[in-house]
């Protein structure tokens, strides 16, 4: 099986542990991606903030490059990459007069439709029954927080992905892997994504709440499928755990990375060790179950 | 709403988010579910209701478009499907053109730093947007504490990933720009 790969800037940078265990658990599947050649940045979060009309063109260079290479569809597994190239193709299949616009500021034309696959629909296009098989070490006594937080599943119109309140494919992966899926308040809740250096208050503020709640519901690990939630749960935890003298931490992994340890990766091969609240000890506790 | 729609900014509006803010009937459900509320000067959808009424100003110097952190929720729970986000980024861009000092200069300055990036290398390059930001802001002490960790770790390059064709990217910054003029 082959996908295309659009990795996004925060798969080589910040989240390359995501990069790295989705590899990894891709290897075990079967499965082959093939990388957009000389990709750019798709504005993330902030293109949209000064200019709508960079906001598109920036992802739809992306989007006539996978084209060019003839790719039918697009794995984006960072969340807010999958959401701007959604939002791209659907302004540039919608609007004509910023379609002209942009076709001539990148001097190509645009053609047609790509699929653009967020995580989760890759997993489910692989096939959970594939996934099940691969199951080495099941997630017997681990209870998970799926956070889905807002590029996965928001706006509803735009990516027609699971349910935008309660959404649950994440979960079906979990359960999958032969984990707990825990049910609680926040999985749809913001983390305050991009604020998190100009409002560092802002974001630990949202994200506590968010762990809390996942806390309280007796979650041992919180799942995310985005690299700017990832990093402001757990980053942010550690000015969190400062302040808060009773606050017990919680690890945050990718679902790839989870995925990984039931498969039997090696937890390092995984990019367990690039945390910043300690992740490693979920393995130890998998071990101890597997005994 | 009729005075407004012969009015040029109203229009722009229109055009940047391809719904007319007329639709809003103020049920106010956005501003109950905003996870930024506690830290806006205005409710989200009082910010609409000065665009119905053309108190552009007071929607344009408001710190709740640049604090706005587009999660979506608004639009998500919206009766009438109005995509508030689209408005705050609407009334962002036309502050800008307008040159109207930001009610959060910080805000703007990082989302600056990070296009600058993009601008020049093609790729966000998270050492030179956290050294701009800081020289832009002043603000020299932000994560003095993470910053090792992030380097040890790997998850931050002193050398930005650029892409071949940097000219592409350009040239899209350029077009871009010409708009603002």
């Amino acid at each position: 099986m082959n996908f295309g790969y659009y990795p996004g800037c925060s798969l080589s940078g910040t989240g390359r542990e995501f990069d790295k265990s989705l590899k990894e658990v891709l290897k075990v599947l079967d499965v082959k991606l093939d990388e957009v050649k000389d990709w750019s940045c798709c504005g993330a979060s902030s293109a949209h903030v000064t200019s709508h009309f960079l906001s598109v063109a920036l992802p739809a260079r992306n989007l006539i490059l996978a084209k060019e290479q003839n790719l039918e569809n697009v794995v984006a597994p960072c969340a807010a990459c999958y959401n701007r190239l959604l939002g791209a193709q659907e302004e540039m299949n919608s609007n004509p007069i910023l379609k002209e616009k942009v076709e001539s500021a990148i001097e190509k034309k645009y053609t047609n439709h790509l699929n653009i696959l967020n995580l989760v629909d890759l997993f489910n296009n692989i096939g959970l029954d594939k996934v099940k098989e691969k199951v080495k070490h099941p997630l017997k006594n681990i209870n998970a927080a799926c956070y889905y937080g807002c590029l996965l599943v928001r706006p509803s119109s735009l990516t027609k992905f699971d349910d935008a309140e309660q959404p649950e494919e994440m979960e079906k992966i979990i359960t999958t892997l032969g984990g707990k899926a825990v049910e609680w308040n926040y999985k749809v809740e913001c983390c305050g994504a991009a604020h998190s250096i100009a409002h560092t208050e802002i974001v630990k503020n949202l994200s506590k709440k968010i762990l809390d709640d996942a806390i309280k519901n007796n979650a041992d690990v919180i799942v995310v499928a985005c690299p700017m939630c990832h990093s402001n749960l757990d980053m942010r935890q550690k000015n969190i755990v400062k302040e808060n003298k009773d606050f017990k931490e919680i690890p945050v992994l990718y679902l790839t990375e989870l995925m990984g340890l039931a498969f039997g990766i090696d937890e390092k091969k995984l990019g367990l060790d690039l945390h910043f609240i300690d992740a490693m000890k979920l393995s130890k506790k998998l071990e101890e179950a597997a005994v | 709403m009729s005075h407004a729609v012969h009015d040029p900014i109203y229009q722009e509006i229109v055009d940047l988010t391809g719904q007319d803010p007329a639709l809003c009937y103020q049920c106010g459900k956005c501003s109950a579910g905003c996870p930024i509320r506690e830290y806006e000067d205005s409710a989200p959808n009082r910010i609409i209701r000065y665009v119905q009424l053309g108190f552009y100003d007071k929607a344009l110097t408001s710190s709740t478009i640049w604090l706005c952190a587009s999660c979506m929720t608004c639009s998500t729970r919206c009766p009438q499907e109005y995509e508030l986000p689209r408005l705050m980024d609407a009334l962002r861009e036309i502050a800008i053109k307008k040159n109207i000092k930001p009610a959060e200069e910080k805000v703007y300055k990082f989302h600056k730093a990070f296009l600058k990036q993009i601008k020049n290398n093609g790729r966000a390059f998270e050492f030179g947007l956290v050294r701009d930001y800081k020289l832009s802001t002043f603000d020299l002490m932000q994560d003095v504490e993470a910053a090792p960790g992030m380097f040890l770790k790997g998850k931050i390059s002193l050398m930005p990933h650029k892409i071949k064709d940097r000219n592409s990217v350009k040239k899209i910054f350029k077009k871009s720009e010409g708009d603002e003029q």
